[in-house]
């Protein structure tokens, strides 16, 4: 049901933590449904310079969260805000129906994440 | 890779010597078991044996052994067809709150058609209270189903004595014994029950068989339609080679009940105590003596239970989990809520079932692996403070 790309983003996943100095938090999901994602980020220059995460979930959840993350490491806020759950779906060489919602989550965490740096930053 | 079977619970592997017997009846006994000619009768013959082995395992009269396409059409026939064919009588049925599927979704079909459903609660051991069933008989009951073990956390319920309320009361009483069959002693005459549930697929038989057992008298519609079949009561013709090698792992899995059973309760307590010692925050579900001898389920704190079966299966080891993900669901495995465990601790749950072919050497290496798989997914969870 996972692909191979999935199950190893999930063995491994990249940038697994949290970032102690971040600029920018989101948390999305509760532990009601199963799902929470946390992405931390550090930017400078409005360029994500490094980016950490930590899931509460399921095997596509952690594997949504880990290719995300790689996805916007090194991009501008702007381009990371472009990213959507089906380009994270695409990455992956997709998922099952059931399974399309962790990607909604990742794009939501990153989305989230952008917004508490900028809501601190007009501050 | 070495694979290690641990959800018995789920379906069992066919034994060898059920294999042997439905082979010939594959090859040769084609025959149609209605047909007058020696061709039929060669198939009613092998039916007919059959549908005796499994009366006597279970200590019924043969015509009170009806075969089914398995354990979900016969928990549909005896609540469906119970309650239409006494609807005159009442429209009220008792149920509970952790009830497979297939008698739940019935019970919710047969309240979209007029009829009242009780779905009882159950304690923190998912054990159901007699004394609840018996408040809840009223003038319009004209059925309580209540299952014998839970196919989830194990719990084996009081069902003696439930039937035993309900012959006073005079309500017809179906078990659902489908996880309990071949884990534990089954004797429907001793345990007050009018109807019963079995399936062949979780005693080392084949898939898509099973059988009720109606009490002779009880007064009950058919559910499939068609042919005289199953002396006019289930239309289609049999699967002779089910049948018999259903017959066949009835005769065997009740053959050594007692040792194998011992054998895995040994396992399984084994398996209990070395998590609950070795991992933090680590809570075992349902009940911890009345239950079936090959179930294990525990809920891990903050971690999520696919993810752990994904991690499982990547080593060889084949569990399983209440949570939502491995269901498409949203919500949890509905037994773990019943308990009253939180959405979040439910999601965390994992079972392990335990069949004749385990050993300790498969317990021992689950047991020595689990850790460090929990470990690296609460390192992952923004809900575990290390």
């Amino acid at each position: 049901m996972y692909t191979d790309k999935v199950i190893d983003q999930f063995q491994n996943p990249r940038n697994v933590g949290e970032l102690a100095d971040a600029d920018g938090v989101g948390e999305v999901g509760s532990p009601a449904c199963g799902d929470i994602m946390k992405m931390f980020l550090k930017i400078e220059n409005d360029v994500i310079v490094d980016v950490k995460f930590k899931t509460f979930g399921c095997g596509a959840a952690v594997a949504t969260s880990s290719i995300a993350t790689e996805m916007i490491m090194g991009k501008t806020l702007e381009e990371a805000e472009k990213l959507t759950n089906s380009m994270v779906v695409d990455e992956l060489g997709g998922l099952p129906q059931e399974k399309v919602h962790c990607s909604v989550l990742a794009e939501q965490a990153i989305k989230a994440a952008i917004k508490d740096y900028r809501s601190k930053e007009v501050k | 890779m070495q694979r290690r079977y641990f959800d018995y619970a789920a379906t069992t592997p066919i034994d060898k010597r059920v294999l042997e017997v439905m082979i010939p009846q594959i090859e040769n006994n084609f025959g149609n078991p209605s047909s007058v000619y020696s061709f039929g009768r060669e198939a009613r013959k092998s039916i007919d044996e059959s549908r005796d082995t499994v009366a006597r395992v279970l200590n019924a009269e043969p015509k009170e052994i009806f075969f089914t396409s398995g354990g979900t059409e016969a928990d549909n026939w005896a609540i469906i067809g119970t309650a239409f064919a006494n609807k005159n009588k009442g429209n009220h049925i008792i149920t509970t709150s952790i009830e497979h599927h297939a008698v739940l979704h019935t019970c919710k079909y047969l309240e979209k058609h007029g009829f009242e459903v009780s779905y009882l609660p159950v304690d923190e051991y998912g054990m159901v209270d007699p004394e609840d069933v018996r408040n809840s008989i009223k003038e319009s009951t004209i059925l309580i189903t209540v299952m014998y073990a839970n196919n989830e956390i194990g719990t084996i319920q009081p069902i003696k004595k439930i039937g035993e309320i309900a012959r006073e009361n005079d309500v017809y009483f179906h078990t659902d014994a489908v996880q309990a069959f071949g884990s534990i002693e089954i004797d429907v005459k001793d345990l007050n029950v009018d109807m019963m549930s079995i399936s062949g697929h979780k005693i080392y038989g084949p898939k898509g068989i099973g059988a009720l057992y109606i009490r002779k008298g009880v007064k009950i519609d058919n559910l499939i339609h068609g042919g005289g079949q199953e002396r006019k009561k289930r239309a289609g013709t049999e699967n002779t080679p089910a049948i018999v090698g259903f017959a066949k792992a009835c005769e065997l899995v009740t053959e050594n009940l007692k040792e194998s059973a011992e054998k895995a309760i040994e396992l399984r307590d084994y398996m209990i105590k070395n998590i609950l010692e070795n991992i933090d925050e680590v809570r075992l579900n349902g009940h911890p003596t009345e239950r079936l001898p090959g179930n294990v389920n525990v809920s891990i704190r903050y971690i999520e239970g696919e993810s752990i079966l994904l991690s499982l299966d990547l080593i060889g080891i084949a569990a399983s989990s209440g949570s939502a993900c491995t269901s498409g669901a949203l919500d949890p495995s509905h037994v773990l809520l019943a308990i009253g465990l939180s959405h979040e601790i439910a999601h965390g749950s994992l079972r392990f079932s335990i069949g004749k072919d385990t050993t300790r050497e498969e317990v021992d290496f689950v047991l020595e692996k689990l850790p460090a798989i929990i470990q690296r997914l609460r390192d992952m969870s923004p809900l575990y403070n290390s």
